[in-house]
């Protein structure tokens, strides 16, 4: 064994040992960005969401509006700016969903395991059969876009792999040691759920939600994107990209800037994540061996 | 061995039929049924009653499911509701574009993302993999839209070296072509390729950390050889799992650059059928894209059990 | 004489997860000479596989060798680019790790693995490098040493696999060879033939050798020369001889003086007035999915007494416990605490039956929680079984505490913060929170350095007097067990072979398997090992593995004395014999092993 094992740190803290990095700096300063215009959007915004404000449709960047107009004129730096609470506030609301169907069940099916598990796992598995985005486009196919559909839908649909991530870690953990100790004392399910292999669990959990996240947004702009997601008038970011992309033939730029919007967004929060896990990846042998 | 591949081959097949009854299930307790969807608003109750029978949609839907099983089975899709055209003849007419698409773009992105993941692995913590993992975590997050719209502006708009349609003609030679299809293609590839490489790189590396790893080290081996005769062996099962999920992920790659592109493919068959809600159709996509994905893994399962030695030669 | 290896001022360092580096080696100057084998020893922590690791200049990940220098064959390796320095390698010094499960890549046949070093270093072509590790091969004691090499690791048994290890690390011919605990990994029953084969083919081909290791008894085998470690500081050097009966430094002395003399020649307990059992197996089957690993299984713990269970791995003593505490199920026979028969499943178990029966893992590090304080995990069970809360149960934790030799001020501290030893003993503490009757103890000391393993016996032995408590102590160390149980109980295979108090059993008439495991525990005594490892009892148990289910006597394909028709084919029954003793064997009781 390696020497230094003995050196751990006290894991108190999801938190513990890590260190900022400018990466990982930039990416919170552009996430924060984002959510300080999310919350204040409307009193930051110089027009409406879906204010006509020019007869001149595709203007450039600085005439009209201060990012030009859109397809009918509207102005594309307020539209991106109700566009992040739409945005981000839909991706939150579909990755809670998905956590709440995944981790329950997951944990559920790694504690109880017997039948509850297989059933559980047989059914995730056939809907994993599905790639993601044709399971979406079947449900909606069948009952129509909304808001409502649109968020379970894909909330329901990302629970599969939070599903899957937290029945694995429910059953690492709860074969550990200190499981079994209070499972031999005669604790129950609900003890041992939530003191011994939650608290433990906290670290992947955080990093799959980051991730999670990250994928919603992509997934929700990319069913806006077709015409599927979030219908006008309201701003969203993916449903800008669609309804300006004939533009950009013309040299306007309104349907790179929401999409170039939605980038900083998930790659922010991506190298946030990657940042966060960092602590787990060490050297390799690789390495020693040019030393 | 045998008998673990047929067990997952059967085990396949009743996934399959599981994903038939959600496709089914998910398309059939609509709200109002298909007979109102194709009357729309102007519907009448008298009309909607004979249509309703003349469709059978009185039956039990069990019943109906085992037809419609049946027929998928015996290559009959059903008639579309919005063309009223057979589904099978719609799909076919659009098959080839989509999967010349799907086709190109893995021929080129496996070999590359398998090259570059090893590359990285090579010089793990080195310069060359810091920036291939800064420049992939970045590539994975970005959607394939703005990837697409990029590349669009930039070649198709601006430079004008390729063509912005990637609709191609039976007459096109193959710089035609190739301008037709050099940016769906090239957006499609980005897309799997940065996942792919990272997972394989990390597929690698995660084989390092074996105690096997450390012994092939010391034996004063050079790092090619560690990377490729010691530790690929032992990551290929993942490796060839994370490609077939890739692949498959393809299919919503696809749908995205199809509409980017304006290519006449089956997902953009799919994405007008969703919002025409032409069901027979949309069941009839849906089976198609499920049974490709679940052959691509039950095909990745299958070559990862052979390339096992402790299943190729039990004790 | 000429030195192979000589190491100067050397200084290694390591950085844990998310810190700082610390130093690991400080400043330790050893010499190897041609032909010698040289020691390292020492406790975890110590440093002494890092040492070796940097005789080859290398440092695992997250280590640096930061200072020092390294001549091997007369020239300072870390002055060399690290291209040149990586290529002597596998050439000129040669590595032999602990676990050769783990250290054969498993993708790959044998045979290719063995002669890879040399093959790439350039000292042939691979027919005559097959050719020459098939003569290692046989040199090894390997059965079948043509075909072996193009088998898989998998089909290979792990003391084969640990010889076939040493013939990978000598077919480069290496002028230098590290043995990082060789057979630590290995029962004891395997481990004579593998020690016996690495002394003999080092002495056989005049190889230099760095052996580390945690064993006194096994250095007594193999080393000329001793150099004694503590916390990366060398404490002392010299002969084997001297180090191993004249000890100049006190640590030394505390690290021989916590070696238990062999289990024979133990002073053992005097078994005391019979007294009801807690804790009563009865005829227990029990196994995982289609695999029994437990056959038939009957043992009694006695109140206030201890009862040692002992058995080399996969014999199933931990699944016993498993099986008492309720976390495995049975499929047949009951399982009786204190009077009365309790239920399968730990689930259906009252509270008070599970008070009075308590366990304590293995592995000190994994059985507390991370993110629990220590005064958390010993307040739960108060809470739990008798509703202590606040002010009585903080009391109650710092009595424990104080119970168990830690101070009060642990409470608030979390697991991460405590050494091995500490947490064996809040593990014990959280038994004793119960006050229980009876402790299943499964393996508490065998992932401890022996300093400190000898001190949570002691422990227990203070508390059994204390409390009254009675133990299941589950051990695969034969000394351990001897010094400290009123009764023992041998598995094998899932099986009761013998069982009776502990002088009896410790002493003749043997099972031919309690004989073997006896004769197998290695003594401090220089030149043992040529006593032992060539008996036809040694050469039968090497010959096949360990077999789990099948019918007959689970040990005749390993037993000596085997008779062929009976022991094969028809389980044994047990026998009483004079003194309380039992024993499985169909042997008659004349012709039971003696001595």
């Amino acid at each position: 064994m390696s020497d230094v094992s003995d050196h751990g740190a006290p894991r108190a803290s999801v938190f513990a040992g890590l260190r900022l990095t400018w990466t990982a700096g930039l990416a919170g300063a552009i996430l924060l960005f984002w959510l300080v215009l999310a919350l204040f959007g409307p009193w930051i915004a110089p027009h409406g969401e879906a204010e006509i404000i020019s007869g001149t449709t595709f203007a450039p960047i600085g005439e009209g509006g201060l990012l030009g107009t859109d397809k009918l004129g509207r102005d594309v730096f307020s539209r991106l700016i109700y566009g992040v609470r739409t945005t981000m506030l839909l991706a939150l609301i579909t990755t809670l969903i998905s956590f709440a169907f995944g981790v329950t069940l997951g944990f559920a099916a790694a504690i109880l395991k017997g039948w509850f598990d297989v059933v559980i796992s047989r059914i995730v598995e056939a809907f994993m059969a599905f790639p993601s985005t044709l399971l979406a486009l079947v449900v909606i196919g069948a009952f129509g876009t909304s808001i409502t559909v649109l968020v379970l839908t894909v909330g329901l649909v990302l629970s599969t792999g939070v599903f899957r991530v937290s029945r694995a870690l429910g059953y690492d953990i709860g074969v550990m040691d200190f499981v079994e100790a209070a499972r031999a004392r005669g604790e129950g399910t609900w003890w041992i759920l939530t003191r011994e292999i939650l608290p433990n669990s906290m670290a992947p959990l955080i990093a799959e939600f980051g991730l999670r996240f990250t994928f919603s947004i992509l997934f929700l702009s990319g069913l806006s994107f077709l015409g599927l997601g979030v219908q006008e008038p309201a701003a969203d970011w993916g449903l800008m990209v669609q309804e300006n992309v004939g533009g950009l033939f013309l040299g306007s730029s309104a349907a790179l800037i929401p999409a170039a919007c939605i980038a900083s967004l998930t790659v922010s929060m991506n190298l946030l994540v990657d940042w966060f896990q960092q602590r787990q990846q060490g050297e390799t042998v690789l390495e020693k061996i040019d030393q | 061995m045998y008998r673990i591949i047929l067990t997952r081959l059967a085990q396949g097949l009743l996934t399959l039929l599981l994903a038939s009854i959600i496709v089914f299930g998910a398309t059939e307790i609509l709200p109002g049924d298909v007979a109102a969807a194709i009357l729309g608003q102007s519907r009448t109750e008298e009309a909607l009653a004979a249509l309703r029978e003349e469709m059978g949609l009185n039956r039990p839907a069990i019943e109906r499911y085992f037809d419609w099983l049946g027929g998928l089975l015996r290559g009959d899709l059903g008639t579309s509701l919005a063309t009223d055209r057979p589904v099978a003849d719609m799909i076919e007419s659009r098959m080839w574009n989509t999967l010349r698409l799907a086709l190109l773009a893995a021929a080129i992105s496996v070999p590359l993302s398998l090259a570059f993941g090893l590359w990285s692995a090579m010089r793990a913590g080195g310069r060359v993999d810091k920036t291939l993992a800064m420049t992939t975590l970045a590539l994975i997050a970005v959607p394939e839209f703005f990837i697409g719209l990029i590349l669009m502006k930039v070649f198709a708009v601006e430079l004008k070296w390729l063509s912005a349609s990637a609709n191609t003609r039976p007459y096109f030679d193959f710089w035609q072509n190739f301008r037709a299809l050099a940016l769906p293609v090239a957006t499609l590839s980005f897309a799997v390729l940065a996942h792919m490489m990272r997972m394989t790189r990390s597929s690698v590396i995660n084989i390092f950390t074996s105690p096997y790893m450390e012994m092939a080290a010391l034996k004063g081996l050079p790092k090619r050889r560690l990377v490729i005769r010691h530790a690929l062996p032992n990551a290929l099962s993942p490796i060839l799992t994370v490609i077939a999920l890739n692949l498959s992920y393809m299919v919503s790659g696809v749908i995205i650059v199809e509409t980017v592109f304006g290519v006449p493919g089956l997902t953009r068959l799919l994405v007008d059928a969703v919002t025409l809600r032409d069901i027979p159709l949309i069941q009839a996509c849906a089976m198609i894209f499920g049974t490709v994905y679940i052959l691509l893994n039950l095909l990745a399962y299958v070559l990862s059990i052979m390339a096992n030695p402790r299943l190729r030669y039990p004790k | 004489m000429t030195d192979v290896l000589t190491i100067k001022n050397l200084h290694v360092e390591g950085r844990p997860p998310g810190g700082d580096y610390v130093p690991i080696v400080k400043g330790v100057s050893l010499n190897v000479r041609k032909g010698e084998v040289l020691a390292l020893i020492g406790e975890s922590g110590s440093g002494k596989s890092t040492i070796s690791l940097a005789a080859m200049g290398f440092a695992r990940p997250g280590c640096r060798i930061s200072r020092g220098e390294v001549w091997l064959n007369g020239r300072d390796i870390m002055a060399l680019p690290p291209h040149d320095r990586h290529a002597l390698r596998g050439d000129e010094v040669s590595y032999v790790a602990q676990s050769a499960a783990a250290s054969f890549n498993p993708a790959l046949r044998i045979g290719r693995q063995v002669i890879e070093a040399p093959l790439w270093h350039g000292a042939g072509d691979a027919a005559t490098l097959t050719a020459a590790a098939v003569e290692l091969y046989r040199k090894l004691d390997l059965p079948s040493p043509e075909t072996v090499g193009e088998k898989f690791p998998h089909q290979v048994s792990g003391g084969q696999l640990q010889r076939l290890m040493a013939a990978m690390a000598m077919s480069c011919g290496p002028d230098l060879l590290i043995l990082d605990e060789p057979t630590t990994a290995l029962d004891v029953t395997t481990q004579i033939e593998v020690l016996k084969a690495f002394r003999d083919i080092i002495r056989d081909q005049g190889t230099a050798a760095i052996y580390v290791t945690h064993d006194l008894a096994v250095v007594a085998q193999v080393a000329d020369r001793i150099l004694v470690l503590k916390n990366g500081e060398t404490v002392e050097e010299g002969p084997t001889n001297q180090i191993l009966h004249a000890p100049q430094h006190d640590y030394t002395r505390t690290l021989m003086a916590a070696v238990r003399p062999a289990p024979h020649l133990v002073d053992h307990i005097d078994p005391a007035a019979a007294q009801a059992p807690v804790i009563s197996v009865r005829n227990v089957t029990a196994g995982y999915g289609a695999l029994t690993i437990l056959s038939d299984v009957s043992v009694d713990v006695p109140a206030a007494s201890v009862v040692g269970v002992i058995g080399e791995s996969g014999c199933g003593k931990s699944t016993l416990a498993r099986v008492v505490a309720g976390l495995t199920p049975l499929r047949e026979g009951t399982v009786i605490l204190d009077g009365e028969p309790a239920a399968p499943a730990v689930r259906d178990r009252p509270r008070a039956a599970l008070k009075d029966c308590q366990i304590v893992f293995q592995m000190a590090d994994t059985a507390l929680n991370p993110r629990q304080r220590i005064g958390d995990i010993l307040g739960r069970p108060l809470d739990f079984y008798k509703g202590l809360k606040g002010r009585e149960r903080a009391e109650r934790v710092a009595e424990l505490l104080e119970l168990v030799d830690l101070p009060r001020e642990f409470a608030s501290r979390f697991p991460g913060e405590l050494s091995g030893g500490q947490k064996q003993r809040v593990n014990l503490a959280r038994a004793l929170a119960a006050d229980p009757k009876v402790i299943l103890c499964d393996e508490v000391t065998s992932a401890l350095d022996t300093v400190v393993a000898a001190g949570v016996i002691e422990l227990l032995k203070s508390l059994k007097d204390k409390l009254g408590v009675a133990y299941m102590f589950i051990s695969h160390d034969l000394s351990t067990v001897a010094s400290f149980a009123d009764e023992v109980v041998v598995l094998y295979a899932g099986r009761v072979v013998e069982k009776g108090p502990s002088k009896a059993v410790f002493s003749p008439p043997f099972h031919p398997y309690t004989k073997l495991l006896l004769s197998s525990v290695p003594e401090m005594r220089q030149g043992w090992l040529d006593g032992v490892a060539d008996t036809s009892e040694a050469r039968a148990a090497s010959a096949a593995s360990v077999v789990i289910g099948g019918t007959g006597c689970p040990f005749a394909n390993r037993c000596a004395l085997a008779i062929r028709g009976t022991c094969d084919t028809t389980a044994p029954a047990v026998r009483d014999l004079p003194g309380d003793l039992q024993i499985a064997c169909h042997l008659p009781v004349g012709e039971l092993p003696v001595s």
